[in-house]
């Protein structure tokens, strides 16, 4: 359907002046501005492998797991990062923690296994949103490389050695509860809660295995 | 010592030398300089857009060249299954052999008066004493958009054809400014000999120099040399935006970079035939006059002359930076509306002022007014053959009106 002859609105075109029409001073303002381009110099480049960039805070890098005040793991393997990954790079194996331990006394689960695949993960953080006791977290480290695709999982050991090697750096502080485990720990007993709401029969997501298991 | 190395070889050789000396010093400094004058045109495209441009090779990056020309030599040579292999394997050698060739008569220093070609002397031009210099470039030069026809044609390419019919259109537009720009000098002068205006210039002094004669057929003779050349703004036969590249669309490699040595060539020869012709050529005063003969004197001429010619290098390569591409109806307007009238009416000023026995200086109160003349008629004439969509007239009944009523 053409266009209503209404709706059209006419723009004319402003008539050119004498210096306009003959080009010559656009062509010199132009090369006024390009040659004071090059006579205040001063280019915002990087030279990025002698000079590395100043991150902001919240920069999204490789994944670390923070240890408590005791040098355990903190992470609780309660599957949670695994579960909000939307790339589903996170593999957790929990293990019970050992009952007989004075070390392990106040802690119920532990991961055997952490592995994050670097190379299948997007770097959302949604893993480090979901975490209950600040375990894990996304360092500013960005130029992480390897060799193999196996190189790029990185282990429980890895990920805790991120940690080691990040938390006195000055950029990746660890950002809440310094030692401690967090505030899901605090509760000593967990009330029995039913969905917010309801849930259809159908639902997929419902009937769904739990995303980790016991051994 | 040059004429005994000469006269060393047998007699019908003797002629040969010099020239031959002169085209592999011509051939190889050519070569040197294009390879850095693309370093100085990305440096200074990089300067101007606020980058650092190429700086990881060498110092400052002074040896990109350097890796350029081995990326170039060492990249596979492709050449595509459907395309007409003999013209598109000839059409960058034409490109670059027609630039060259045209460099011949294009003194770059002071050319000795009393040259015979086996006194040993050093010519400063590779075939010195042709009376029709001019003429010869711009036949050399237009030759050299066979290459660009041929090697869109070749490439059986519908970019790569589209980009050749362009730039034949285009040559063969700017052909006519280009030669009529320079018809009033050769007035002038008295000569179409390169090296015979740029003595005359340069024995005349300052105030001999074209520039002040012929200003606008200065202008006119440097926009239709950049349009010759397919530099931008008038580089629409390889408008990447439009073409993806042109006719050298599938050329890769070393004969890639042979139409690229070509195109630069062509500026070189540029900037050397616009400081020859209207800014005197080596001549400067105080220091290279055309009876200053101390010692070095031909060095330092060659030097001034070599100076003029790279400020013009300098300014094509920022005016690339700086201004946009023009439309092709544009480019053709250009052409046929603006310059083609204006060198003509300039030639006929020149007669004039030949015909009447006037002072020369008249020429510049001339071409101002040509100059005013034309945009006077630019923005005051009702522009009767300008087509653009003009609004509707009112209706009575606003129905359905088509929208584009002429």
């Amino acid at each position: 359907m053409p266009i209503d002859a209404n709706e059209v609105e006419w723009v004319e075109e402003p008539a050119m002046n004498f210096w306009e029409s003959s080009y010559l001073p656009a062509v010199l303002d132009g090369l006024l501005t390009t040659g004071q381009h090059v006579a205040n110099f001063a280019p915002i480049t990087e030279y990025y492998p002698e000079q590395k960039p100043t991150l902001p805070t919240h920069y999204r890098g490789v994944h670390r797991l923070n240890r408590d005040d005791k040098g355990r793991v903190k992470c609780v393997a309660c599957m949670m990062c695994a579960t909000a990954c939307p790339a589903h790079c996170i593999d957790i194996v929990a293990q019970d923690a050992p009952k007989d331990d004075p070390l392990w006394a106040d802690r119920d689960k532990f991961p055997k296994s952490f592995v994050i695949d670097e190379l299948k993960c997007i770097y959302c953080g949604m893993c480090e949103e979901a975490c209950p006791v600040d375990s894990i977290e996304l360092t500013s480290i960005f130029d992480l490389t390897g060799m193999t695709r196996k190189e790029m999982l990185f282990d429980k050991e890895k990920l805790l050695s991120v940690f080691d090697q990040t938390k006195d750096s000055g950029k990746d502080p660890v950002r809440t509860h310094k030692g401690k485990i967090g505030h899901a720990s605090d509760f000593t007993e967990l009330h029995t809660l039913g969905p917010a709401t309801s849930v259809r029969g159908d639902d997929r997501a419902a009937k769904s295995v739990s995303a980790g298991v016991i051994e | 010592m040059l004429e005994q190395i000469i006269n060393w070889f047998p007699e019908w050789a003797r002629p040969f030398i010099m020239p031959m000396l002169t085209i592999a010093i011509v051939l190889q400094v050519n070569l040197g300089v294009c390879s850095y004058l693309i370093l100085l045109e990305r440096k200074l495209s990089a300067w101007m857009q606020d980058r650092i441009g190429p700086n990881r090779v060498g110092p400052w990056g002074l040896l990109q060249p350097l890796a350029d020309m081995l990326k170039l030599l060492m990249k596979e040579d492709v050449i595509p299954g459907h395309v007409n292999k003999f013209l598109y394997v000839l059409a960058p050698g034409i490109s670059v052999f027609t630039t060259m060739l045209a460099f011949a008569v294009v003194p770059f220093g002071p050319v000795p008066s009393n040259l015979s070609a086996t006194d040993g002397q050093f010519p400063y031009i590779i075939a010195p004493g042709i009376d029709l210099g001019m003429v010869f470039i711009f036949a050399v030069g237009s030759l050299a958009v066979y290459g660009i026809i041929l090697g869109g044609w070749a490439s059986n390419n519908k970019y790569s054809a589209l980009g050749a019919m362009r730039a034949s259109a285009q040559v063969v537009s700017y052909e006519i400014p280009l030669g009529m720009s320079v018809i009033g000098l050769a007035l002038l002068t008295g000569s179409m000999s390169i090296e015979k205006i740029l003595l005359h210039q340069a024995n005349a002094g300052i105030w001999g120099w074209n520039i002040w004669f012929q200003p606008l057929a200065c202008v006119i003779f440097f926009a239709a040399a950049m349009a010759e050349a397919q530099r931008l703004p008038f580089d629409l036969s390889e408008c990447e935006q439009e073409l993806v590249g042109g006719w050298h669309t599938e050329y890769s490699g070393m004969k890639w970079a042979l139409f690229f040595l070509g195109e630069y060539t062509h500026v070189i020869t540029i900037s050397f035939l616009t400081s020859i012709l209207f800014f005197g050529g080596w001549h400067f005063p105080g220091i290279a006059e055309s009876d200053s003969n101390y010692l070095g004197s031909t060095l330092v001429k060659m030097l001034v002359l070599m100076t003029k010619s790279f400020a013009f290098i300098v300014v094509i390569q920022m005016l690339r930076w700086t201004i946009p591409r023009f439309r092709f109806d544009q480019l053709m307007g250009l052409a046929w509306k603006v310059l083609i009238p204006l060198a003509t009416l300039n030639v006929v000023c020149v007669m004039i002022v030949k015909q009447f026995h006037l002072n020369v200086w008249w020429l510049l109160p001339m071409s101002a007014l040509l100059c005013l003349g034309a945009g006077l008629i630019g923005t005051q004439a009702k522009r009767p053959f300008l087509r653009r969509a003009t609004p509707p007239v009112d209706k009575p009944h606003g129905h359905h009106a088509p929208a584009h009523a002429h």
